[in-house]
């Protein structure tokens, strides 16, 4: 607004300067002829008089209570309008019935009050001369300077007739309007000029502010058909954990909680950061020790001694990887057996062998995979003295204790105690458990396996739900060796079990060795009597195995340095090889009948082999004397025979430990392999492959291993036995 | 040398360029390589990979969060 004026001066100010020449011509020009003759006193004399649009009269001083803020306040802005004339319209229209009655109202009134309106009107204009004089002031309000002398002449000479009677005219014109309306047109008597004022405007104002902006990411990915595979599957998994939740509440939260503490405990031994890649870690080990004994691999896989073809039946034995660990270092190896299912995955049970130097056991699981470190390691307080793995769950694996309580361990658990156990309560033997030995599912398919022990029981133990059962299935007694004590009580003496075997075909006959050197064959259904009494040894039976392919024959070892074969049904040995050393064990080879590992505590593996011919009841006498005059096997190695080949002999006779402290205490075949494993008591395990003359296959498979020895023993047996031995051909 | 799930290293025996060179290239191949069999069948899934080079071994055992890396010298 300001800015606006201020231009307009500006643009004033240029058209003064041009037109100056138009300016000074018309103020000459411009005289009217009537104009009065003033002298220059007269003409310099100043009227001062400020027009204002106040309101004289209106007071300045107005307060008005606020009730806002409490008191009384002044009112700054004062209504300045000054009511000169006002008057309440009351036009009626002409053609209305109002209109009409009114016109003939006033005709009839017409010639009476002539006069006296007459009258009324002129009085009526000499009172309002006074204000017309003032009406006609704020007319001329905005006429010019030059003019004003005369309007002030005017203004003198108002008091002639004329503006009176105009007034007059006018004031009765006014009166008469409803009656002519046509003769005149209703224009406002008075000449009104319009003013306007601007009140403040509140100044506009921009007010702006910037917002932070909301933070914005980008994403972008792809899928693919495994990604959403891996989503559905994570999707299932967390449903079915709910159901899961859902169903069993209460127990689950009992268990878990259990387990959590033992995991907890199991987990503290290591760092936290190896055990999340651990499985990478176990795939990665692997890798490096294929690296590493990457030799021992193929020696194992291809290697063939080539000597053997120049040696007539003899054999070598290659030693391959050596198994050992610290935590195991000092434990005798008291137990080896192959994984079922896994054929490079055998067990190694570690106690002692010696009564005054007895402590902690260990279990461990060996892979060929990985020499170098256990797959598994439990351990427990009492020495473990035998162990048996399941055929049908290769994960269950029965250990005996020295302390003579059998337990079960579960590879699918990680923590490292027993999953069942036994107890004093339920049973445990009182001395150390020599054997034992999973069985058939029973009736109800519980699981269940027998033990021997020292303290001359047989037991059978069998899992229900979660606990073990046992029950005596023999007690051993030594016949005829009741003492007779003098006040007429009789003392049995006890038998102590050392080793047993169960029938391959005939469930329920088993052959069971004992400390004193006798060997039973016993039934599982008759626990008063023996089925037959072996007068074997003369020392502690160390181990008896039945042959895998032919029913009747077992062997069995002792620590009397000899190494006995049996025909089942008959009460004196077949052969008899004396190894000039005690027998720790004796194995079968699964490959062949007539080929069988036994170890002797100077640190010797030995391979016995029989020879094909027929035995005359001659021949076999001469086969058990022959032999202890035969070549003496050296000390500290290993013994292989073949019966097929050289029933006199050993094809194989060889060291396995370095030391020769250390004394070999178990052998086993591998199944599928041509290797064994032999422990000794100092903890090491050594695989041990066998050379391609230890591992002869009769010329058929199945029927004629059995064949070879089955016409070995032709001349003792007879036909009708051999055909009944023609059962066991394993395939 | 063990290697997160972003190819980050955070344990290792070794310098520290070799690290980071081996852990970042070995996590794109590994990644890759995994892809590549799961893309064929997505049940199945990658459980090592083996590189062998003139002068040494290198394998690779993918986790589910980390990938460990091992470099061995055979020929020792």
């Amino acid at each position: 607004m300001g800015r606006g004026t201020r231009k307009k001066d500006e643009d004033s100010g240029t058209e003064v300067g041009e037109g100056t020449d138009d300016w000074s011509q018309s103020k000459a020009t411009v005289r009217p002829p009537d104009q009065l003759e003033l002298t220059d006193a007269e003409l310099k004399e100043e009227f001062t008089r400020i027009l204002t649009a106040n309101n004289p009269h209106a007071p300045q001083n107005i307060v008005r209570y606020s009730f806002k803020e409490g008191t009384y306040k002044l009112v700054g802005f004062v209504n300045q309008l000054a009511v000169h004339f006002s008057q309440i319209g009351n036009l009626v229209p002409k053609d209305s019935d109002e209109g009409r009655r009114q016109h003939y109202r006033d005709e009839l009134a017409a010639g009476l009050g002539e006069q006296a309106r007459t009258l009324n009107s002129l009085a009526m204009s000499c009172q309002g001369s006074q204000e017309s004089v003032k009406l006609v002031i704020s007319e001329t309000e905005n006429l010019d300077e030059d003019e004003e002398p005369k309007e002030a002449e005017a203004e003198a000479g108002s008091q002639t007739d004329v503006p009176v009677a105009e007034a007059t005219e006018k004031a009765t014109e006014e009166l008469v309007t409803p009656k002519q309306p046509k003769e005149r047109k209703l224009t406002n008597k008075f000449n009104f000029s319009e003013r306007a004022s601007q009140t403040f405007n509140n100044p506009l104002r921009d007010r702006e502010c910037q917002m932070e902006p909301p933070p914005r990411t980008n994403f972008s990915a792809t899928a693919n058909q495994w990604e959403i595979y891996d989503a559905y599957i994570e999707e299932l998994e967390k449903q079915e954990k709910n159901k899961e939740k859902e169903k069993t509440k209460t127990p689950v939260a009992k268990k878990t909680g259990t387990m959590a503490t033992r995991k907890m405990t199991s987990m503290e031994s290591q760092s936290d950061d190896i055990t999340k890649v651990s499985q990478a870690a176990k795939i990665v080990e692997r890798m490096v020790n294929q690296n590493t004994y990457d030799d021992v691999a193929q020696d194992f896989k291809y290697y063939e001694d080539a000597a053997d073809e120049y040696r007539d039946q003899e054999g070598t034995l290659l030693p391959l990887w050596k198994f050992q660990n610290d935590k195991a270092k000092r434990l005798a190896v008291t137990a080896l057996s192959w994984n079922p299912k896994y054929k490079d995955l055998f067990a190694v049970g570690h106690g002692s062998y010696d009564f005054m130097k007895q402590s902690r056991g260990m279990l461990l699981l060996y892979s060929m995979k990985n020499p170098s470190f256990p797959e598994y390691i439990f351990s427990s307080d009492s020495g473990i003295m035998c162990l048996d793995m399941h055929v049908d769950h290769p994960y269950l694996v029965v250990v005996g204790h020295y302390d003579g309580n059998v337990a079960i361990y579960n590879l699918k658990k990680p923590n490292s105690q027993p999953s069942f156990r036994s107890s004093a309560k339920s049973g445990k033997h009182t001395d150390p458990v020599w054997q034992v030995k999973w069985q058939k599912d029973d009736m109800d398919h519980n699981l269940n396996f027998f033990s021997v022990s020292s303290d001359g029981r047989i037991v059978s133990w069998t899992l229900v739900k979660s606990e073990l059962v046992h029950t005596d299935v023999i007690k051993l007694k030594v016949e005829g060796s009741t003492t007779e004590v003098p006040e007429g009580l009789q003392l049995h003496t006890v038998g102590c079990g050392t080793a047993f075997d169960f029938h391959k075909e005939i469930d329920y006959m088993f052959l069971v060795g004992t400390e004193e050197g006798k060997i039973y064959k016993c039934s599982k259904s008759y626990s008063s009597q023996f089925l037959d009494t072996y007068d074997a040894h003369n020392m502690a039976v160390d181990a008896v195995t039945w042959n895998p392919y032919h029913t009747k024959v077992f062997m069995s070892c002792s620590s009397d340095w000899t190494v006995k074969i049996w025909d089942h049904t008959i009460k004196t040995p077949m052969f008899i090889y004396d190894l000039n050393s005690a027998v720790g064990d004796v194995a079968w080879a699964p490959y062949s009948s007539t080929v069988f590992a036994a170890v002797t505590t100077d640190g010797k593996v030995s391979a016995l082999f029989l020879i094909p011919l027929s035995l005359h009841g001659k021949d076999r006498d001469v086969a058990q004397s022959f032999y202890p005059g035969g070549p003496t096997p050296r000390p500290g190695g290993a013994h292989v025979f073949d019966l097929a080949i050289n029933k006199y002999e050993a094809i194989c006779n060889q060291p396995v430990v370095a030391k020769k402290k250390n004394k070999i205490t178990h052998v086993q075949f591998n199944p599928i392999h041509p290797i064994i494993i032999v422990g000794d008591d100092r903890g090491h395990i050594t695989c041990l492959k066998l050379s391609p003359n230890l591992r002869k296959m009769p010329k058929d498979k199945g029927e004629s291993r059995l064949g070879e020895l089955g016409s070995l023993c032709l001349g003792t047996w007879g036909p009708e036995d051999l055909s009944s031995g023609q059962l066991g051909a394993g395939s | 040398m063990v290697v997160n799930a972003e190819g980050i290293p955070i344990r290792t025996t070794l310098d520290n360029s070799t690290t980071v060179q081996y852990a970042g290239l070995l996590h794109q191949l590994t990644m890759k390589a995994r892809s590549t069999v799961r893309d064929i069948d997505p049940q199945n899934d990658l459980t090592f990979l083996r590189i062998r080079s003139k002068k040494h071994e290198i394998m690779v055992a993918p986790d589910k969060e980390y990938l460990l890396i091992v470099i061995q010298n055979p020929c020792e």
